[in-house]
């Protein structure tokens, strides 16, 4: 049997899953605790050995790679020129290659600009401004500006420079070391954010995963490939697109709750699904995706409580709200718990509900009613999703819930709330074994096992509503 | 090198881009780097258009008789945003109504546009004054001060 080790270096958790690359299927899974913070071996090693209880000793895997979220995850910030703009194309660049967002600034960068950056010390800072042939001054002033604030810090984070080529000499006099990638926006309203999020990727994969110490699993290990949201995201896109041999899902969305953050990922083109629409402002990328730094089932279990109000979050778990107030406490204390009673798992289940519907709800475009010469019309801005059928749930919350369907049903668009262009109705999919990451590992060596990895992993729910 | 970087687009909540685009097709011909913009296009996104571009001129587009409420205040949104003594024309069916175009001319020249072309304005001749403007501005001029403005130098054509 020709095997494949998969492994997710967590915040909490080191996970591995062991494929069989010739059925595609996860023959043993396991974890150990997430020990980067130490040394990252430990952690993997007490993995792999239960792994090893399993399926014995493994002495030949084809492939062995990792993806890493842990260590704060690839922590960026971004810089361009006009906010909606430049601006903009480089926070999509950024998230799109698995980003951690710790900043990001429009226009020039003035001294508190730097002293807040410095401060940060990001893992990657990515540079853009200008389309080809366009305004220069501004990325010069801030290449500039960040070699001089850099000169006197010990803090020398990796740059990737991705803007107006024609500025790209005077930048990189100023930033030698810097590398260089395509304008994320070489045209006006143009999105090319591939060139620098596959140069990120490089940057994580050659000088991150060095800097965090992971890399010293290197002996038991192939390659840290990419931080894991991008793995996630890789998945989304092979799914919805198929590979050769296997179809497509068409056009989807992934919804991932997690303990810190939640995350979304759509494929599609987002195109106007009713007539009389008309797109406006920056193109949307194919593949999106966004992260709510304020929802998460752990670490922002108060956000989301906030975000909603107590009384509608106890509504939605079906408990009084004296009880979540108390749960929310217990929660606070001790963000690695995991639900031991009925009300916990209630509770669990509401702030999944929320934590989805709060985020689909900023990922998905809005209409906006415009009144011309000839009457109303209905101007669109960001990806219009209400023709999405397909919805998938990944994370512990949606595989632990006892009935996902609920949860996922809050991606769903509200007929209350016309402006907000969520699916209009799709089925719903979970990710049973937690394989998606792996099937983003495998998409770039073994697309087709990929692609029926994670098609296996995927049990649909029935929306009995 | 194209002769400089011209952003175009139709203001507000017009429709009306047919115009525009065969404009935009003849700046393209002539030399031009055009930044279309389109319909239903807000002044601010001129603006912003304008700054990553690093455009020399924005000619915008009116044809739905609201452009003086929608180019209100647009050489401010361009001061503010610091592209100070960038070249602003403005052309189409500027106002409703039976005003005189020389009245309706001088209130955009008053509210900042270098230019306010009237109804009908033939291709040609924007790209003759846009020529002429940009090689007074070589000069450190605004703009060609001795060319009559677009609707005088049609009064005084052979019709």
């Amino acid at each position: 049997m020709t095997l494949a080790l998969l492994v997710d270096f967590g915040s909490t958790y080191t996970k591995v899953r062991a494929v069989s690359v010739d059925e595609a299927r996860v023959v043993a899974t396991a974890q150990g605790p997430s020990t980067v913070g130490s040394d990252v071996t430990i952690g993997l090693q007490a993995a792999l050995e239960r792994l090893q209880t399993a399926i014995g000793r493994v002495e030949r895997w084809r492939w062995r790679l990792a993806t890493s979220s842990a260590a704060g995850g690839l922590r960026m910030v971004t810089v361009g020129l006009v906010r909606e703009l430049t601006a903009e194309a480089a926070r999509q660049a950024a998230l799109g290659a698995g980003a951690r967002l710790v900043g990001s600034h429009a226009g020039r960068l003035t001294r508190a600009d730097l002293r807040a950056l410095l401060a940060l010390a990001p893992d990657v800072l990515l540079l853009c401004g200008g389309t080809d042939g366009g305004n220069r001054d501004t990325i010069v002033h801030n290449a500039r500006a960040l070699a001089a604030a850099r000169a006197g810090s010990e803090r020398v984070f990796p740059i990737v420079v991705a803007g107006n080529r024609e500025a790209a000499d005077e930048v990189l006099d100023a930033l030698p070391e810097a590398v260089l990638a395509d304008n994320v926006m070489p045209e006006l309203n143009v999105l090319a954010t591939e060139s620098a999020r596959a140069a990120i990727r490089d940057v994580f994969m050659h000088r991150i995963v060095h800097a965090k110490g992971i890399d010293r699993a290197r002996a038991l290990l192939d390659d840290v490939l990419m931080p894991t949201p991008a793995a996630v995201l890789e998945a989304a896109q092979l799914l919805s697109q198929g590979t050769e041999g296997r179809d497509g899902l068409g056009p989807l969305l992934v919804v991932d709750p997690g303990g810190a953050t939640t995350d979304v990922h759509s494929i599609g083109e987002g195109e106007p699904s009713l007539p009389g629409m008309v797109r406006l402002g920056l193109p949307e990328p194919h593949a999106k995706r966004t992260v709510e730094g304020d929802l998460g089932m752990r670490h922002n279990a108060h956000a989301i409580a906030e975000a909603v109000g107590e009384p509608a979050l106890a509504a939605e778990a079906g408990l009084a709200p004296e009880e979540v107030h108390e749960l929310l406490a217990v929660i606070a204390a001790d963000v690695e718990r995991l639900p031991a009673s009925a009300a916990e798992r209630a509770l669990d289940d509401a702030l999944g509900h929320e934590a989805i519907r709060l985020a689909v709800r900023r990922h998905a475009g809005r209409t906006e009613t415009v009144y011309t010469a000839h009457g109303p019309a209905q101007v669109l801005h960001g990806k219009d999703l209400g023709g999405v059928r397909t919805v998938i749930g990944t994370g512990g919350v949606l595989v632990a819930a006892p009935r996902p369907q609920r949860l996922l049903r809050a991606a769903l668009a509200d007929p209350a709330r016309p402006q907000e262009l969520m699916p209009r109705q799709a089925r719903f999919l979970v990710d049973r074994d937690y394989v998606l990451f792996a099937a983003g590992l495998l998409a770039g060596v073994a697309p087709r096992c990929a692609f029926d990895l994670a098609r296996h992993s995927l049990q649909e729910v029935p929306d009995d509503h | 090198m194209p002769l400089a970087t011209l952003v175009t687009g139709v203001i507000g909540a017009d429709t009306h881009i047919v115009g525009n685009r065969i404009l935009s097709m003849a700046l393209e011909k002539a030399g031009y780097k055009v930044v279309t913009l389109g319909a239903l296009t807000p002044a601010p996104e001129f603006v912003k258009a304008a700054i990553e571009t690093a455009a020399d001129g924005i000619m915008v587009s009116s044809l739905y008789g609201q452009g003086e409420i929608d180019c209100r205040g647009f050489r401010d949104l361009c001061d503010e945003a610091g592209l100070g003594g960038i070249l602003l024309y403005v052309g189409g069916n500027l106002v409703v109504g039976q005003t005189p175009w020389p009245e309706v001319e001088s209130r955009f020249l008053a509210m900042g546009f270098d230019r306010a072309f009237p109804p009908g304005t033939r291709v040609e001749d924007v790209l003759a004054t846009l020529a002429a403007d940009f090689a007074a501005r070589k000069r450190g001029e605004r703009f060609d001060a001795t060319l009559p403005t677009p609707w005088a130098a049609r009064q005084g054509a052979p019709r």
